[in-house]
């Protein structure tokens, strides 16, 4: 019998099994609870290191995004702009295309924009302005968006990086038109007040409008369109898709035209609604974290709103934490890193279990 | 002399995207695509120099300031390996996304320390990391210890990856951990330990960036760059951490490009400074364009490379 025992392999404590068919409540549960102690770990961490009490740490993170109008405002196009850059790198990443250059088809888009300002600004009235900026920030994306799609689809050329050092490019780009455009040397142009879209209430509202409208718009594209079927298809096994006679490089192109696009419509809206200006780092890292906001939202353009909100909320609400406390601005990073991470890990328990060990009765 | 020195500063400055590309080449030998090294290595100098401004003035010999120094940065750079592993290895979730968060993570925690470490007195040990030629007044002066233990490091990743068993092992995990797996080679722990030895290599070139090449209270800013830049370097070595020797070097000309090429060059003016900071870029857009076109089968990236691994999945 005690023989028998130790050739026996020994059983480990607990294995991984995938679930299937979780309801989805559940998984809301999982990922807000998620969220709630991935807080509750920052306002601890908070505590150790800046000695903020806990209820100091939460009410700061409130009232720095809802404590007066103005900061709920900024909250929502906080929100907004990050929804309009990841709903561009929806499709792209429904097809399983990992553009990470949102940041620069941003960028790009918001050159293209005040480079019409430059060119026309005081020869044509402004709506035509306006019209023209948009049209030029649309292309500027879309070159941008079609460069690295053409060489992936017809040579297969890693997307991931290209999309990565064509951010660099832009970023270069834009340093090189700001020498250009500052004769003294100063290299930064200031508010212009030139190509202004229209305001409704306040600055922000048109804007918010804007994004929203584009959210509804790409949901019925990728869900009810021939082009969203498509790029499901393309996503989920490029083979079938050749197979069923789609053409993958037309529709790989033509996804990240779109993609591209959209963040130049982001870019244009930064500049003729909001910033009225452009440094090299205007995004800001945006188009990085709107790949992390997409992932969140499962790549629904609906959900998308819900998780740029989050992520809005968690850096305006850590900024604030950070004038109250006087601390390094690197301060929201870390609460947003922090709070990722665990949303992140948590979808492990939604597409997993664990079973443990039964005790044998024998 | 320009021309010299011009060479000597991009091996320097090439250093620091070597420890990245050897340290990205292990990681993604064992199948993961880890996008957190630029975080990483940004760690890396935080614990690096968090550890000298402890030891400031405290008698300690100062070629052991400079080990503990970079056992501290490596330690540093292994706990977000063992962090990154731990959610996609265990977790097995997106590798991609949970690269980006680990970046978000470490350029914040960075920015957070170093700000925090007042009077920059970590700066006292510049003159140890630059050690042999540490004296010269060109750039003789960044050839410190850590060029040589990066180039050390490389060589012995190289062959420890191609020539024994460990390496052979490795591989096999990042084409197909199934067929691993079957031959009883434990994936979890390759992938584990190659993404923290490779994290804590990688988080050396931090430290090797803000001690020895630049040595200045601001240089941690400019990690984050560094580091993509290392990551391209993998596919522009196509995995063989002794072509990232050369393409480490390549990296170093164009990336200083910008600051010397004016000096040697009188015709070039002040405005065409962005276009030559591009070329590091645009150059690597150019290999990635090529390697793709030429498609030859020894220069391709590990078959799994970014697939997490679950037993189950068929």
């Amino acid at each position: 019998m005690k023989k028998e025992k130790m050739n026996e392999p020994k059983e480990p404590l607990f294995h991984v099994l995938k679930r299937a068919n979780v309801p989805a409540w559940q998984t809301w549960v999982i990922r807000l609870s998620a969220i709630v102690v991935s807080i509750l770990i920052c306002s601890l961490l908070a505590f150790l290191i800046i000695g903020a009490s806990p209820l100091k740490f939460l009410g700061a993170l409130f009232d720095g995004t809802f404590g007066t109008s103005l900061r709920i405002w900024k909250l929502l196009k906080g929100t907004a702009i990050l929804a309009g850059i990841s709903l561009a790198l929806v499709p792209a990443f429904r097809m399983h295309f990992w553009n990470t250059g949102a940041e620069g088809q941003v960028l790009i888009g918001m050159l293209a924009a005040v480079a019409c300002i430059m060119a026309f600004r005081d020869t044509i009235p402004n709506g035509l302005l306006v019209v023209i900026m948009l049209i030029a920030s649309v292309l500027a994306g879309m070159l941008w968006g079609f460069i690295p799609a053409f060489f992936k689809a017809n040579w297969n050329t890693n997307e991931t990086l290209f999309t990565l050092m064509l951010n660099y490019v832009a970023t270069y780009l834009v340093k090189y038109f700001l020498i250009k455009w500052t004769p003294n040397g100063s290299s930064t142009i200031g508010r212009l007040k030139y190509g202004m879209l229209p305001t409704i209430l306040n600055d922000y509202l048109l804007v918010i409008l804007v994004i929203i409208v584009m959210v509804a718009i790409m949901h019925v594209y990728l869900n009810y369109s021939k082009h969203g079927y498509e790029i499901s298809v393309v996503g989920g096994s490029v083979n079938t898709a050749r197979y069923i006679g789609i053409n993958v490089k037309k529709v790989i192109i033509r996804t990240m035209c779109v993609s591209g696009a959209i963040c130049g419509i982001v870019g244009f809206l930064i500049v003729s609604g909001l910033d009225h200006s452009i440094t090299a780092e205007s995004v800001g890292g945006q188009g990085f974290t709107a790949i992390m906001v997409a992932w969140m939202a499962n790549f629904n353009p609906i959900l998308l709103l819900f998780s740029s909100f989050l992520v809005a909320f968690l850096n305006q609400g850590s900024g604030e934490i950070q004038t109250v406390f006087n601390v390094s601005d690197a301060f929201p990073s870390i609460v947003i890193g922090i709070v990722l991470f665990f949303v992140i890990g948590c979808e492990f328990f939604i597409n997993y279990r664990i079973v443990f060990r039964k005790k044998e009765d024998k | 002399m320009e021309v010299l020195y011009y060479i000597l500063n991009a091996f320097s400055l090439g250093v620091t995207f070597l420890y990245g590309c050897t340290g990205e080449i292990i990681t993604e030998k064992s199948g993961h695509l880890n996008l957190g090294i630029p975080g990483i290595m940004c760690i890396g100098s935080a614990t690096g120099c968090a550890a000298l401004q402890m030891m400031y003035k405290k008698g300690i010999p100062d070629f052991l300031v400079v080990i503990i120094s970079i056992i501290a940065a490596f330690i540093g750079g292994a706990i977000m390996g063992a962090i990154y592993s731990f959610i996609t290895v265990t977790l097995k979730s997106n590798q991609n996304v949970t690269g980006l968060v680990m970046t978000i993570f470490g350029v914040g925690l960075t920015n957070y320390i170093m700000h925090d470490l007042t009077g920059v007195r970590y700066l006292y040990a510049k003159k140890f990391f630059r050690f042999p030629f540490a004296e010269s007044k060109t750039s003789l002066q960044y050839c410190g210890v850590m060029v040589f233990l990066a180039i050390i490091i490389a060589i012995i990743a190289s062959y420890i990856l191609t020539k024994t068993r460990i390496g052979l092992n490795l591989r096999s995990v990042g084409e197909n951990p199934a067929t691993a797996d079957a031959a009883g080679i434990n994936v979890s722990k390759y992938r584990y330990l190659a993404t923290i030895i490779g994290s804590g290599i990688a988080a050396l070139g931090g430290l090797f960036y803000v001690m020895d090449y630049s040595g200045t209270q601001e240089a941690y800013l400019s990690i984050e760059a560094m580091g993509w830049l290392s990551v391209a370097l993998v596919i522009f070595s196509t995995w063989k951490p002794i072509v990232g020797i050369l393409g480490s070097f390549i990296f170093g000309v164009t990336m200083i490009a910008g600051s010397f090429l004016p000096i040697i060059f009188s015709w070039l003016t002040m405005a065409s400074t962005p276009f030559l900071k591009m070329l590091p870029y645009v150059i690597t857009i150019i290999v990635l364009i090529i390697t793709s076109i030429r498609n030859k089968r020894e220069n391709q990236p590990p078959e799994k490379l970014g697939i997490n691994y679950f037993r189950e999945d068929r």
